[in-house]
């Protein structure tokens, strides 16, 4: 493929995607950062925690571009189904795109593997990932989304895949959405009664003697 | 530096504590209540779980989804302020020195975020020189400590079971919490292969104590983020607490001890300390001086505090303070149980930490480590947060997921049928013992560094021997044998070895600091008498993990309650007889 064509289609993409979100954010940006910054920020944070949360909180790392592509990804990792929302439902862009300054170990790994992507798309089909058509970006994404039959060739994209997918498993099944689907039922008062009664016997356990007679219980009837 | 000054406080006190842990929380609420005048000097800030716990946070109220930062290195929502390292406050390490030292600066100190495991030590564990050879033995006995173990165990609340095990002492304990369902396949598979699975043993309320009706546990399994109902024991609620409201404590916080003060005759005035508030340094006068800084932080006080009369540190003629300093052993593995993939959801969060344990159970004498140690459980439906099911591409190519072989890796509708489906299924096991104190593994002032405050720092020079490793390579033998018999499959700590010592942790990494001020009946050979008292300045104390000559297969929380709450005793009826 043509070198300079590539590089064109990457600065277009980057540009025209940034310029249109900004405009769209720009109005309610002000409320945002404050709603964060209060939930964030409360009686259960030391006083250097939220000095370091107000400074990083005001950070960006990545483009519009990348932001864009990002949530495409992400949607192709935690598309919605019969169960549960997609990861941008979720937020998973703005998640991934805070963790990456609160642990900058990330962040040459994710901007290089986006990058990756992007010119593997741009040599293949003449476009960057996200304006690729959804044939185009699974197509690409089967060859990078399963490390045992990966060709050699993509061991990069395979490494980026696997952090990709960590990632956004993390932003979405630690969302409201995410616990919700995933079925942790816990994080409430209660009185702990032990494994109910159907589960011990689909296992074939019981309770002994002395565990039943020494363990406390509580009678949630009354 | 135009406005700084020495602010001499007037008042005298009975006592100045340095430090609000575990021993230092014990101390002011024993003096306080014994109507005496205290002066509790904290270096980290007020904390009160009631108010800056994040109980019940969901992990989208993290920012970070719970990840750790250098603030919280257990993760975002855990109770502790700081932790391997703190800003401006430095240590060092001599060469080959790997050493991990835990600071929590706060009122209540780490007892905040702890695991709650309160395990008395038993008869030989005070003994053990006699029993092996190494080490010593303790000045003292089980028989010293187990009224004030009884007394403890009513006044802050622990849940287990008399077991009458010879090592183990029984106490008096709350009903326990039933079993969790990995907890059941656990002690299934070990009594299986001959090893005890028993109720673990945490100051976690699981009834209301008759004595007192204003702390509650709710089972939400989050005692590391310290407890708003102060359902467990933190220092900070369920000693501090009460300490203050006697009116005789004044608490000091933000205030960092620069050196203990002494007179003419050698005896300890005060403190001085530095404030992290407004940078200017402080003096406060008692007639006792009782450290509870932790084990490194009192040997490090003691050592900085240098005078004519105490050239090498005050209570330091010994030449021993900083030695013999001793972590827990620790070395752990985990892996995933195939029958318990899709399993049925329920809330299964517990108590905070594990409801079952497995004591030591064999003979040193047939091994070829000297000392034992005790497993931990954990497993479960946790609280999904930073690093859920990471990495699933090692797992769900591995296995059938509802009567499907995949394909490793994947995305899609069919990965969030994997996450589904793993959820839950995981466990671990992780091994705490005890290693040997040695004179040769120590901290000592660094001659050439000092923190922000410019007090000099300490420096490290710890290592294991090969009782350290030995028994580590058994744990591993232990808990790859144990998921072996209930079905499960290593997934992590099973490529351990001689390469990096069969996993075990780094000395200090177990965060139980021990055995830097040591006592004993020869003051050429220990810092303290038996009553935790130094043998060179008679009221000066060393109340925290300091004064262990060694520390068990039992994390020394309790222990340390114990050995204040009887030194502080002491001290009461010796400040009555005038004899300090």
């Amino acid at each position: 493929m043509d070198r300079r064509k590539s590089i064109k289609a990457l600065l277009i993409g980057t540009a025209a995607t940034g310029v249109f979100v900004e405009a769209c954010k720009n109005s309610d940006k002000k409320v945002t950062e404050e709603t964060t910054l209060t939930k964030f920020t409360g009686p259960e944070r030391m006083v250097e925690e939220n000095e370091y949360y107000k400074k990083v909180a005001a950070e960006k790392f990545f483009t519009e571009h990348e932001l864009a592509t990002i949530t495409v990804l992400a949607d192709i990792i935690i598309p919605r189904d019969a169960v549960s929302g997609s990861a941008s439902d979720a937020k998973v862009t703005d998640f991934i795109a805070f963790i990456v300054i609160d642990m900058p170990s990330n962040q040459t790994p994710i901007r290089g593997g986006l990058r990756w992507l992007d010119m593997q798309c741009l040599k293949r089909f003449e476009k960057t990932f996200k304006d690729c058509d959804a044939k185009q970006q699974i197509e690409i994404v089967d060859e990078i989304a399963y490390p045992k039959k990966a060709k050699p060739e993509m061991q990069q994209g395979v490494a980026f895949f696997n952090l990709m997918r960590n990632l956004t498993a993390t932003g979405f099944y630690t969302s409201e959405i995410g616990v919700k689907d995933v079925g942790y039922l816990g994080n409430t008062p209660n009185q702990w009664n032990g494994v109910p009664d159907d589960v011990l016997k689909q296992y074939g356990l019981s309770y002994s003697e002395k565990e039943l007679k020494e363990c406390v219980s509580f009678d949630n009837k009354g | 530096m135009g406005d700084f000054q020495i602010k001499k406080q007037t008042k005298q006190y009975d006592a100045v504590i340095v430090g609000s842990g575990a021993g230092g929380g014990m101390a002011a609420y024993v003096l306080a209540n014994a109507g005496l005048k205290v002066c509790l000097v904290e270096a980290g800030p007020n904390f009160d779980p009631a108010v800056n716990s994040a109980q019940f946070k969901n992990p989208w109220e993290s920012p970070r989804r719970g990840a750790s930062t250098k603030f919280r290195p257990f993760g975002d929502f855990d109770g502790s302020y700081w932790g391997w390292q703190v800003d401006g406050e430095p240590y060092t390490h001599a060469e080959g020195d790997k050493w991990e030292w835990w600071r929590a600066r706060m009122l209540g100190g780490r007892t905040n975020h702890w695991g709650r495991i309160s395990l008395r030590f038993g008869p030989k564990d005070f003994k053990r020189k006699s029993i092996d050879g190494l080490g010593d033995d303790w000045p003292i006995g089980y028989e010293d400590v187990k009224p004030y173990y009884d007394k403890i165990d009513q006044l802050i609340g622990i849940f287990g079971t008399n077991e009458g095990l010879p090592n183990d002492p029984d106490g008096f304990f709350l009903p326990p919490p039933k079993p969790r369902l990995h907890e059941l396949f656990v002690k299934r598979a070990a009594t299986n292969i001959g090893i005890p699975v028993i109720p673990s043993r945490l100051s976690i309320l699981t009834k209301q104590l008759p004595n007192n009706k204003d702390r509650n546990c709710v089972f939400c399994g989050q005692c590391g983020r310290s407890c708003k109902l102060y359902g467990d024991f933190s220092s900070s609620s369920v000693l501090v607490k009460p300490a203050l409201a006697t009116g005789n404590v004044d608490l000091v916080t933000n205030a960092m001890a620069r050196e203990v003060l002494t007179n003419k005759e050698g005896l300890a005035t005060g403190i001085s300390y530095v404030s992290k508030d407004d940078l200017q340094e402080y003096q406060v006068f008692g007639k006792t001086v009782i450290l509870a800084a932790s084990a490194c932080e009192s040997a490090r006080l003691m050592l900085n505090s240098k005078s004519p009369r105490y050239p090498n540190g005050i209570a330091n003629s010994s030449g021993v303070v900083g030695k013999y300093l001793h972590d827990s052993t620790g070395a752990d593995m985990g892996g995933i149980i195939p029958e318990l993939f899709d399993r049925k959801r329920y809330n299964e969060d517990g108590v905070g930490g594990m409801h079952v344990y497995t004591p030591w159970w064999l003979d040193n004498k047939k091994l070829d480590f000297p000392r034992g140690y005790h497993i931990e459980y954990g497993g479960g439906f946790g609280m999904p947060l930073y690093g859920f099911q990471w990495d699933i591409e090692n797992l769900n190519g591995a296995y059938k997921i509802k009567g499907k072989q995949k394909e490793a890796g994947g995305y899609g509708a069919s990965l969030k049928e994997d996450y589904r489906y793993f959820f839950g299924a995981h466990v671990g096991m992780a091994g705490r013992g005890e290693g040997i104190a040695r004179e040769d593994s120590y901290c000592e002032i660094d001659p050439n560094v000092v923190d922000k405050y410019g007090i000099p720092v300490l420096r490290f020079h710890t290592s294991w021997s090969s009782y350290e490793v030995n028994q580590a390579k058994h744990m591993k033998e232990t808990f790859k044998e144990i998921l072996h018999s209930m079905g499960a499959v290593v997934t992590w700590g099973g490529d351990d070895g001689p390469h990096n010592n069969y996993g075990l942790h780094n000395p200090g990494n177990i965060i139980h600091e021990a055995g830097t001020v040591r006592m004993g009946n020869d003051p050429k050979k220990s810092v303290l008498n038996k009553w935790s008292q130094s043998h060179d300045c008679k009221n000066l104390f060393c109340v925290d993990g300091g004064q262990f000559v060694s520390q068990a297969d039992k994390n020394i929380t309790w222990t340390i309650l114990a050995l204040a709450m009887r030194a502080s005793e002491h001290i009461v009826d010796e400040l009555k007889k005038q004899n300090l």
